[in-house]
């Protein structure tokens, strides 16, 4: 399995994504030499054997970025300099070198390829031992870009990789139509396999108590009703039009606050749009949070709204909805493909966001009746089914590529 | 017959910065104006030292000497209210020397507000509290009266004119700006449109302005500077008019154009020369308003200040920032006043200093010009959130130690 990056040294969901369903397939008997391009330990990883491609530490590998593609990608791999690890073709070439020598020893049944960074490596294993290959895509260039532009030289990767593809897995069937419009993939070569959620994971003993967020605590207890997001502040995730809806619920019923936590090239735009529409008072910056107050920033919150633009799947929806939240999702996120009991919007009708959050802060009932409901939801999103699926998929590849 | 004259007024002044003050911060810690690093442009015991060290300390000793070598030398100054607290707790040895030069008797004190606010465009009646809280200060600490009133950033207009003659001003200070004086000079004593009493005194910017920005230049086609060049530049403005009103920050000296540059130097020299002309003279602000009847009437409708190209209040008033926070922080003041609880009250009003929202200033940060610009915050945009965080929490200690208003949001 090829990949970027693993917990505790993962910049976003791709790197929880692959933890979990690599520990799925292990637990179902599937044995993982799974590929990272920095060195570190992972000593919660003792399911698979972990390989680093480079000497890179885990910081300098988050300085090449991992989601913004857009920071000077200009080099074929043939131009890059293979010694120059402070450019990501650098590192993309190494990456490619140390995968070339380690199937030759390994000698895998199938490859398992984790979005662009990664394709290269696949299709040149895949040239020189010939076995299945499966590339695995959480999200596209035109994901990342929130529009038609994107980096050419990440399509051109793109484009190759799910073309060498023996089958490709999408996280969602907003993902498999891009990749058949955009790419022209044929559609039946794309398995539509959703992302899930490990509730074990959040089993470490933590307790709300209610302090970090004492102000917000205080305003329920004025009857307020705290809508919160945590995700990166990027063009991708339609904060604009989140506020702006905000301001829009907020003329008409005030009893609301917002919780923006996170951070992102966006930030000062959204700080000055939130005092434009006169609203400051209400939305809450808290900056890039993690730990404690990232699951606190769940727990004081009544109401998740995931506003992308393009959103292959959305862990954190799924995450908000076990700490209790009733769940606003875009219908271009891919996570509203798994969930019933939730409201959705597309990302553009502001009026309609406002409306569902006004009608959600003025009806207790409806409230709770969505946070409990998807509650049970979640409760059958299993990495297991994602992981008996994943298997499924290698056997039949497996067995037609020996017929 | 009255001598020419300059009027020299300096303005003294430091702000309580905010630290870095989070959301997490918010209902918790109330420690607004206390930043725990030391090395850093936000605390404000660290900022008030080397100032003191730079500017106030050398200065008033200047200041002393001239007034000892030269019984004609006079000076007017404004001392903020949170300038005397942060001397008090820091430097008390500069309030000393403040309280030397005030007893020579030919030292006068400038009336304004004490947190150095913008209350006077909120609310009045704070407004007024705030005036009255400054006298009553400079009266106790200095045993001074004040008789001439400035408002922050020397903003002025028809308005300020008329109350302060109402409050028993006998002079108000506004900048001389060419868009309102059109063919007449700054040089003489005014009367404010719809006012029969109050004098109004206006700020001679090119030449005030020669000191306090351009003095260091060396990009400055006259860099440098010379005594006898800048008393010929004066004696040549004031012509066969009344005087010069040389108005600047106190910090112009040793701070904004550092002691390198020969400012100290420069600055005795003038003063000497000018008054080795025996028709010379120095005036306080009151003694220029006793010595020349108003030459005309100046209306001012708009607010003028002495900041920018503009002389508008755009660097404190002009983004939707900065108008949200003054929003705020002035919507709480009948809360406020009601709790009777000092130390909320005090935060308060520290907290209308108009250095706050100078920092969430972005007209330079966008035209890319941010050497123009000083802030100890990294962006306009932190210093807004800190301040909003801080608002919260003001509200908090509202309605849980008082259980007096709403959280609002």
């Amino acid at each position: 399995m090829l990949g970027w990056e693993l917990p505790p040294h993962n910049s976003g969901g791709l790197g929880v994504a692959c933890y979990h369903m690599a520990k799925a397939l292990a637990q179902h008997g599937a044995k993982i030499d799974f590929v990272i391009p920095y060195t570190a330990k992972h000593p919660d990883i003792d399911f698979m054997t972990v390989h680093s491609a480079t000497g890179l530490t885990p910081l300098e590998r988050y300085g090449l970025g991992t989601y913004d593609s857009s920071s000077v990608l200009n080099k074929t791999l043939t131009q890059a300099d293979i010694k120059d690890l402070k450019d990501m073709r650098g590192v993309q070439k190494c990456y490619v070198k140390f995968v070339e020598n380690l199937i030759t020893t390994i000698n895998p049944d199938v490859i398992h390829v984790h979005d662009w960074l990664t394709m290269e490596a696949g299709v040149r294993a895949k040239e020189l031992i010939d076995v299945p290959l499966i590339v695995h895509v959480h999200a596209t260039e035109f994901d990342r870009c929130g529009s038609e532009s994107g980096n050419p030289l990440v399509h051109e990767i793109e484009y190759q990789g799910l073309m060498m593809a023996d089958r490709i897995i999408a996280v969602s069937n907003i993902t498999k139509n891009i990749i058949v419009s955009k790419y022209g993939i044929p559609a039946d070569k794309i398995e539509v396999v959703h992302n899930a959620i490990d509730v074990t994971s959040f089993d470490d003993g933590y307790a709300y108590d209610m302090r970090t967020y004492r102000y917000l605590e205080a305003l329920k207890d004025e009857g307020y009703t705290i809508i919160s997001t945590i995700t990166r502040f990027t063009i991708q995730k339609g904060l604009a039009n989140f506020i702006r809806a905000a301001a829009k619920a907020i003329s008409k019923y005030d009893k609301l606050a917002f919780l923006l936590a996170g951070d992102g090239e966006q930030r000062d735009e959204l700080i000055k749009l939130a005092a434009d529409l006169g609203i400051s008072d209400k939305i809450f910056f808290t900056g890039f949070v993690r730990g404690k107050q990232w699951r606190d920033a769940y727990s004081v919150s009544d109401v998740f709204v995931m506003s992308s633009v393009s959103e292959p799947f959305g862990l954190t929806a799924l995450e908000a909805a076990y700490h209790d939240n009733a769940i606003i999702v875009t219908k271009q996120s891919g996570v509203s493909e798994v969930l019933n009991s939730i409201f959705r919007y597309d990302f553009w009708d502001e009026d309609r966001l406002a409306d569902q959050l006004i009608g959600i802060a003025t009806s207790p009932v409806l409230k709770n009746t969505l946070q409990q409901n998807v509650k049970y939801e979640y409760n059958r999103i299993s990495w297991h089914n994602v992981a008996e699926t994943c298997l499924g998929i290698y056997n039949s590849m497996i067995q037609r590529a020996a017929v | 017959m009255s001598k020419r004259g300059i009027v020299l007024y300096l303005h003294a002044h430091q702000p309580f910065r905010v630290r870095q003050y989070s959301v997490f911060d918010t209902a918790f810690n109330h420690d607004y104006f206390d930043e725990p690093e030391y090395d850093t442009e936000r605390n404000n015991e660290q900022v008030f030292n080397k100032v003191a060290n730079k500017s106030y300390r050398p200065m008033n000793a200047l200041l002393e000497k001239l007034l000892t070598d030269h019984p004609e030398f006079k000076v007017s100054l404004s001392i903020t209210g949170v300038f005397i607290e942060q001397a008090e707790k820091w430097a008390p040895d500069v309030i000393e020397s403040f309280k030397r030069i005030i007893n020579t008797g030919r030292v006068e004190i400038v009336a304004e507000t004490y947190y150095h606010s913008l209350a006077f465009f909120y609310s009045r009646s704070e407004f007024e509290r705030q005036v009255d809280a400054h006298r009553s200060k400079i009266r106790e600490l200095f045993g001074v009266e004040t008789n001439v009133f400035r408002n922050t950033e020397l903003s002025y207009n028809d308005d300020m004119a008329k109350w302060a003659e109402g409050y028993g001003f006998k002079g108000i200070l506004a900048e001389g700006w060419d868009p309102i004086l059109q063919w007449r000079s700054p040089n003489y004593v005014y009367r404010p449109a719809g006012t029969e009493k109050i004098s109004l005194l206006l700020k001679n910017y090119r030449l005030s302005d020669d000191v306090a920005f351009r003095f260091g230049d060396k990009n400055w086609p006259e860099w440098p500077l010379n005594a006898d060049t800048y008393n010929e530049w004066v004696n040549t403005s004031l012509g066969d008019k009344s005087i010069v009103n040389l108005f600047m920050d106190y910090e112009t000296f040793g701070e904004h154009q550092w002691d390198d540059t020969g400012i100290f130097e420069f600055y005795e020299a003038f003063v000497g020369k000018w008054l080795a002309n025996s028709a010379n003279t120095f005036y306080t602000v009151s003694g220029a308003v006793d010595a020349f009847e108003p030459v005309g009437e100046i209306s001012m409708p708009n607010t003028v200040t002495w900041a920018d190209n503009e002389r508008d209040l755009t660097a404190w008033l002009g983004n939707s920032m900065q108008q949200e926070a003054m929003r705020y922080i002035y919507a709480m003041e009948d809360d406020v006043m009601m709790t009777g609880d000092l130390k909320l009250i005090s935060d308060w009003r520290k907290l209308q200093t108009s250095d706050h929202a100078y920092y969430m200033c972005t007209k330079w940060f966008t035209d890319g010009d941010v050497h123009a610009y000083f802030s100890p915050y990294e962006s306009p945009y932190d210093a807004f959130l800190y301040y909003m965080n801080v608002i919260r929490d003001m509200r908090w200690r509202l309605h849980n130690d008082h259980h007096i208003g709403g959280l609002n949001g």
